[in-house]
């Protein structure tokens, strides 16, 4: 199944490579991975997202951990989240059917972002599936280019999310004089 | 106080305990050589890069102290990749240092510029790329608290010549290492040791398998505790030997693809085993699915990754051995276990122990007679640096481990070539120590060009090399499952004792049995290193035997007329 992972590193050179390289030199494919900056400054926060199993999930969880710029990894598959994929579609749209998918954007609350004489460019933020969905039924028209970001996904509440399974963990997080850069202010 | 990033170099090993480094100059890192002469570190000059690696791991692995291997970029430090890997598959702690072209150059192609650490880093537990003086001090602290802490392993450091060469203030208290917690020693919980100490006092057939972390751990006296305390026989993997004494009454012997029978034997008919510090290689396991299915598994390991990776447990602690054990001692209750310990002596039967020493001289000389009597000659108490194929384990079978690290061994990555240079480190940590290397002709090959580091330095370290003119593990391999096509395991090699002798060595060849004693004798009377040429069987099999993949108590066992006989 789809596992998803909240990974805090240290914003270093080199660090989206030691993270990538563990998942092919453990044979995990990545199915997405995205970062970005953090609230915190020096931080930044990877989701990625790989098809393996429980055992698979957890032996992937440890081999994070001992990578030295790997601050925090969550498991957040379980976790009641929020994930999100951002999309830009430039779709052929030429005299009734530009009509047609003005129509479908206002449908699925997208945006058109880009206009000009032959196409459109639209602007969506959602499930995949959501996005999934807008792409087909945009396909007959002429998608022209598409890119997408691939998940971002964060835990509901306000409490930050930890790894559900392991309770010592969980504990040893709380309690660690070295978590409180990533840790936020709920805990 | 303002230093040179090289200064900086010594002045930080210096202050992490370095005396000894191994290392082999050249452009880019010649601002740190020249820096050198100013700090009292001894420097074995070595003939490769390889083996400056591999002698900083056998100085860690006899000592228990980080060893550093120094080289300079391009060449010098693609050389060091088999001796970095070797040593993170064995959890070695060493520190490697490579000179990197001047930062501007990065990324130009330059001359001798390579990616070492994008080469090196699945292959390390961290490295790093330090490109100003500044870095030095803090990069240097770290990567020796990283090299130790957990589960040990070889970290790289790449310093820029113009990082060596440029100036700066130090703050040494400034360079504490900043490693967050997810660095530290992960922590159990303590329901994990109340169902571990639950399982072990309610089971019947409980086995030991004691690994590597035993000794890296320090936790051997607690091992023999637990055993003891609840008579629970052991069985050792190969690096596991030399953790618990070979003659303890309750150490069956080295589980595996060569271990003993009844070792194996027993894992399959456990009701328990309590895996310390091992990790389950494919080579103690064998076939996973028929597996010690009939156990409950109980796996202790300091690298949370181990845990579940192999084998399925039922109780999995990412815990220090020492602590996790010291802890079960206040609970594991004494048990009678006399019946699982009676049955399997009675699987011992008649191949108990080998008492080779017994059997007639036939006119050939056997390895595993020259290992016995290597054994016998040194009384258990030399420190044995093997090689890897047929003789390593023979060498596991035939010589009797007394002490932890008394066998250093290259057995993740069963690197070829490991044993002379290895020999060396461990030599220059244990300088008292009567050091052993037990190579194969065609290993020995490989890096002997370290026989002139050996004289250079005034080393006095004994090699045997067990010469069988073919690459006999593999050729093993071909005899039992490619229809003994010897394709390119016959392997030829230069007069070993003119060899010694054209380094300054002593030498000998022995191909008789009754030579063995004088020969080995007179080596350990030489005030300098000494080679010995042991012109052995050449079709001989290392017994018993698991096919890569086969269930583990399928063995190929030893065939008559090697008879076995019960003794000792």
């Amino acid at each position: 199944m789809l596992q998803t992972f909240a990974i805090y590193v240290e914003n270093k050179p080199g660090v989206l490579n030691r993270v990538a390289s563990l998942f092919r030199r453990r044979a995990f494919n990545i199915e997405s991975l995205t970062v970005g900056h953090t609230e915190h400054p020096g931080v930044s926060r990877m989701t990625v997202v790989v098809d393996t199993d429980e055992y698979g999930a957890r032996r992937l969880e440890a081999n994070l951990y001992k990578l030295v710029p790997v601050q925090r990894v969550d498991n957040i598959t379980a976790v009641p989240s929020i994930a999100r994929d951002l999309a830009l579609i430039k779709v052929a749209a030429i005299g009734d059917a530009r009509t047609h998918v003005m129509q479908l954007v206002d449908v699925y609350r997208a945006r058109i972002v880009d206009v000009s004489p032959e196409s459109l460019v639209i602007e969506t933020t959602g499930t995949e599936d959501k996005i999934d969905s807008l792409v087909e039924v945009l396909r007959p028209y002429g998608v022209i280019e598409m890119v997408r970001t691939g998940r971002v996904a964060m835990a509901r509440g306000a409490v930050p999310a930890r790894r559900g399974a392991d309770g010592s963990r969980l504990a040893a997080a709380a309690e660690g004089p070295d978590r409180g850069d990533v840790s936020g202010d709920a805990v | 106080m303002t230093l040179t990033g090289a200064q900086i170099l010594w002045e930080s090993l210096l202050r992490e305990g370095v005396t000894d480094v191994f290392g082999y100059p050249g452009g880019a890192i010649l601002p740190a050589y020249d820096a050198m002469l100013g700090y009292p570190i001894r420097h074995i000059l070595v003939r490769h890069e390889q083996g400056a690696t591999h002698m900083a791991d056998g100085y860690a692995r006899a000592s228990g102290r980080v060893g550093v291997a120094i080289a300079t970029s391009g060449p010098g430090s693609t050389n060091m990749v088999t001796g970095i890997a070797t040593a993170m598959m064995d959890s070695s702690p060493i520190v490697c240092i490579t000179g990197q072209v001047g930062s501007r150059l990065i990324g130009s192609d330059a001359f001798q510029e390579t990616d070492i650490t994008g080469i090196t880093l699945p292959i390390t537990k961290h490295n790093y790329l330090v490109t100003s003086a500044a870095d030095v001090a803090p990069s240097v602290r770290e990567a020796f608290a990283i090299a130790r802490s957990g589960r040990p392993g070889p970290v790289l450091l790449d310093i820029t010549k113009d990082a060596q060469q440029a100036s700066c203030e130090v703050d040494w208290d400034a360079a504490e290492p900043h490693l967050t917690e997810a660095q530290d020693d992960a922590l159990p919980g303590d329901g994990d040791h109340r169902d571990a100490i639950a399982l072990i006092n309610g089971a019947e057939r409980p086995l030991i398998l004691a690994g590597h972390g035993v000794m890296l751990s320090g936790a051997e006296q607690e091992v023999i505790a637990l055993a003891e305390r609840a008579r629970i026989p052991m069985a050792v993997t190969l690096l596991g030997i030399g953790g618990v004494p070979a003659n303890h009454p309750l150490n069956l012997g080295m589980m595996g693809m060569h271990g003993e029978a009844w070792v194996n034997t027993a894992i399959q008919e456990a009701d328990l085993l309590i895996a310390l510090g091992m990790r389950f290689d494919d080579r103690v396991t064998g076939n996973l699915k028929t597996y010690a299915l009939g156990a409950r598994k109980i796996h202790v390991d300091i690298d949370r990754a181990e845990l579940n990776k192999n084998v399925r447990v039922d109780v999995a602690i990412a815990s220090d051995l020492r602590s996790a054990l010291t802890e079960w001692l206040r609970h594991v209750t004494p048990t009678d276990r006399s019946a699982w310990l009676t049955h399997i002596d009675s699987l011992k039967g008649d191949s108990a122990v080998r008492d080779i020493q017994n059997l007639p001289d036939d006119g050939h000389l056997y390895a595993a007679h020259v290992i016995n009597d290597l054994w016998r000659l040194t009384a258990g108490n030399a420190l044995v640096v093997t090689d890897v194929g047929q003789h390593q384990m023979w060498e596991a079978q035939y010589y009797k481990h007394q002490r932890p690290r008394s066998l250093i061994t290259s057995g993740g990555l069963g690197t070829m070539g490991f044993a002379l240079p290895a020999a060396i480190g461990a030599k220059v940590a244990c300088p008292d120590a009567e050091v052993w290397v037990v190579a194969g002709d065609g290993g020995f090959q490989m890096t002997m060009p370290e026989l002139a580091t050996i004289v250079q330095e005034g080393l006095d370290v004994n090699i045997a090399i067990i010469n069988n003119g073919y690459l006999g593990m593999v050729r093993q391999w071909q005899e039992f499952f490619y229809e003994r096509r010897y394709a390119a395991t016959p392997i030829s090699g230069p007069d070993f004792v003119k060899l010694a002798e054209a380094f300054g060595l002593w030498g000998r060849a022995v191909d008789r049995r009754a030579d063995v004693a004088d020969a080995v004798n007179t080596a350990r009377r030489q005030a300098r290193a000494a080679l010995i040429d042991f012109r052995v069987e050449q079709e001989d099999t290392v017994y018993p035997m698991v096919p890569a993949g086969a269930d583990l108590h399928k063995m190929i066992r030893r065939p008559s007329p090697i008879v076995e006989t019960a003794a000792d």
